[in-house]
């Protein structure tokens, strides 16, 4: 495989470990971020200073870079989630603008704006799609156990959910804790991929593409969110050469899904049971 | 010796209504009683602050000897009180049996690790959720119907469905809010039926509200009646029948001349 094309799976795998903690948060318990490039950052900057000035391994480094990003997702959670509706997402921007600060004035620890250089080049195509595999396997996993039933049941209606007997504040800062750990990995791994990470790739706009991939893949399906991953990547990379007209085409990708398909690519079903009964005669 | 579950002096007022005044009955274990009254007397109030959805302004109210202020509504849950509602609380978009596996889920459990991996106790635990569940929704009339989404059930059915959901919490106090409206005369017979069924198979105290006088006289030998938010009347159906506060309230009162 060219380096390229080795570049671009790589990419994939990143992305999609980003796209799947989202979608646990956002898909299945409801709770929309818009701040999610944080925990990237968290996880992107934990990791190369581990890496680059304390030697550490890059696996080690990896989770601990993680383990920061959930810390925070802790401290944030606790005080916004408690609370029904939208706070979550309006303190999500704060954190995403917050930490990006942090980042860019940080001097002495993050060198600032202009990046972090000299980062090991880790992340090399069999540590990507192992990443991206277990951690695939672990979500789908969680998503059809008694921890995803419980997510599910807040989303769709979090006062009987109450009255069925689950802790919905618990269940919600969990889902976003576990959700953390997936952008801190994905952030990581991305430090490894490029070798340099910059305040600015955790902006606002990365926050949102996180969720739009989210949406455009459908609340509530977990291959939805992987399969609208890869059309935004493919998208945004397939037309590099005419990069002055990128954002155009994704804009113009994203508003023609939300036309034809405003529930998303896949709704809120599977890919394993579309493929068994596309037209969704049995659940009628 | 405290009652089973009992009221005492509750009252819950929201801005200048008062919507429960000093509400006071106690119900014994594995009684079927009714808590009726017309459209607005406070009933599903009194749900609500039984299962800690509001809080209560003034009163206590019990359950097995404990005050359950003290509890959360999830904790309420863990106790024994299960509920379920007026208008529908479904989970719309999953299937039938998953509605049920969310609230049977509690009484089987197994770890997280266990569930992110699927191994160790998962497929076990699992297996037996979902028998369990099944075993609800045969017991409503709904195990034909346990793949289908939630909210394509005729309605009928979807309060079947929510009573098979209350019931596999493993309730010792199970309320059932209105568990007759909408239905027409052939379903609120076979709903009795149930209703009466599940009381004695599973040893369960109910306590159901209506507000159709037919329906509670009918499988509640408990009634309590009220009007404005205060009660009006306890007994037997017949003393509730004859009795010229319920009359009122139900008729109106004659005009003197």
């Amino acid at each position: 495989m060219s380096g390229y094309a080795e570049g671009i799976v790589v990419l994939l795998c990143i992305n999609a470990i980003a796209a799947m903690g989202v979608s646990l948060l956002t898909g299945f318990t409801g709770i929309f971020s818009l701040g999610h490039a944080a925990y990237m950052a968290l996880g992107a900057y934990t990791t190369a200073i581990l890496t680059v000035q304390h030697g550490v391994h890059f696996l080690p480094a990896i989770m601990l870079g993680a383990c920061v990003a959930v810390a925070v997702a802790f401290f944030i959670g606790i005080p916004t989630l408690k609370l029904m509706g939208d706070y979550y997402a309006i303190a999500s921007i704060g954190l995403g603008e917050a930490i990006r600060l942090i980042l860019e004035n940080w001097q002495s620890v993050t060198r600032g704006a202009r990046g972090y250089p000299g980062i090991d080049n880790y992340t090399t195509l069999p540590v990507a799609l192992a990443f991206v595999v277990i951690m695939g396997i672990f979500m789908f996993n969680l998503i059809n156990s008694r921890f995803g039933r419980a997510c599910k049941a807040c989303r769709d209606d979090h006062v009987a959910a109450s009255l069925l007997g689950f802790n919905t504040a618990r269940i919600r800062v969990a889902s976003l804790m576990i959700s953390a750990f997936y952008c801190g990995v994905a952030g990581a791994l991305l430090g490894g991929f490029l070798s340099f990470i910059q305040p600015v790739m955790f902006d606002m706009m990365k926050s949102t593409e996180l969720t739009a991939v989210v949406v455009f893949g459908g609340l509530g399906s977990m291959s939805g969110c992987l399969l609208g991953t890869a059309v935004i990547t493919l998208v945004t990379e397939l037309f590099r050469p005419i990069s002055q007209f990128r954002m155009l085409i994704y804009g113009a990708v994203l508003v023609i899904i939300m036309v034809l398909r405003p529930e998303g690519i896949m709704g809120n079903r599977e890919l394993l049971s579309w493929i068994k009964d596309p037209f969704g005669r049995r659940s009628k | 010796m405290s009652a089973f579950f009992e009221l005492s002096g509750v009252t819950k007022n929201f801005g200048g209504v008062r919507a429960v005044d000093n509400m006071t009955f106690a119900i014994e274990k594995g009684e079927l009683a009714g808590l009726m009254g017309p459209n607005g007397a406070g009933k599903t109030t009194i749900f609500n602050l039984v299962t800690g959805v509001y809080g209560v302004d003034c009163g206590t109210i019990t359950f097995k000897g404990e005050d359950l202020a003290r509890f959360k509504t999830y904790g309420i849950v863990h106790k024994g009180i299960s509920r379920t509602f007026q208008n529908l609380r479904l989970f719309q978009r999953s299937s039938v049996v998953e509605n049920v596996m969310t609230a049977a889920q509690h009484g089987i459990p197994y770890t997280f690790a266990e569930g992110m991996t699927h191994l160790g106790r998962w497929r076990r635990k699992e297996k037996e959720i979902k028998a369990k569940s099944m075993e609800l929704l045969e017991r409503v009339g709904l195990a034909d119907r346990a793949n289908q989404a939630a909210g394509t059930l005729p309605y009928g059915h979807q309060r079947r469905l929510e009573i098979a959901r209350a019931l596999a919490l493993d309730p010792e106090l199970l309320l059932l809010d209105e568990p007759a409206a909408g239905m027409n005369a052939e379903e609120v017979i076979s709903l009795n039926a149930l209703i009466r069924d599940l009381h004695r198979d599973f040893e369960l105290t109910i306590l159901v509200i209506e507000h159709h006088m037919d329906l509670i006289m009918e499988i509640c030998p408990h009634i309590v009646c009220m009007n404005f938010g205060a009660k009006i009347a306890e007994g037997t159906p017949d003393e509730i029948q004859g009795h010229p506060e319920v009359l009122k309230a139900y008729l109106g009162e004659e005009e003197e001349e």
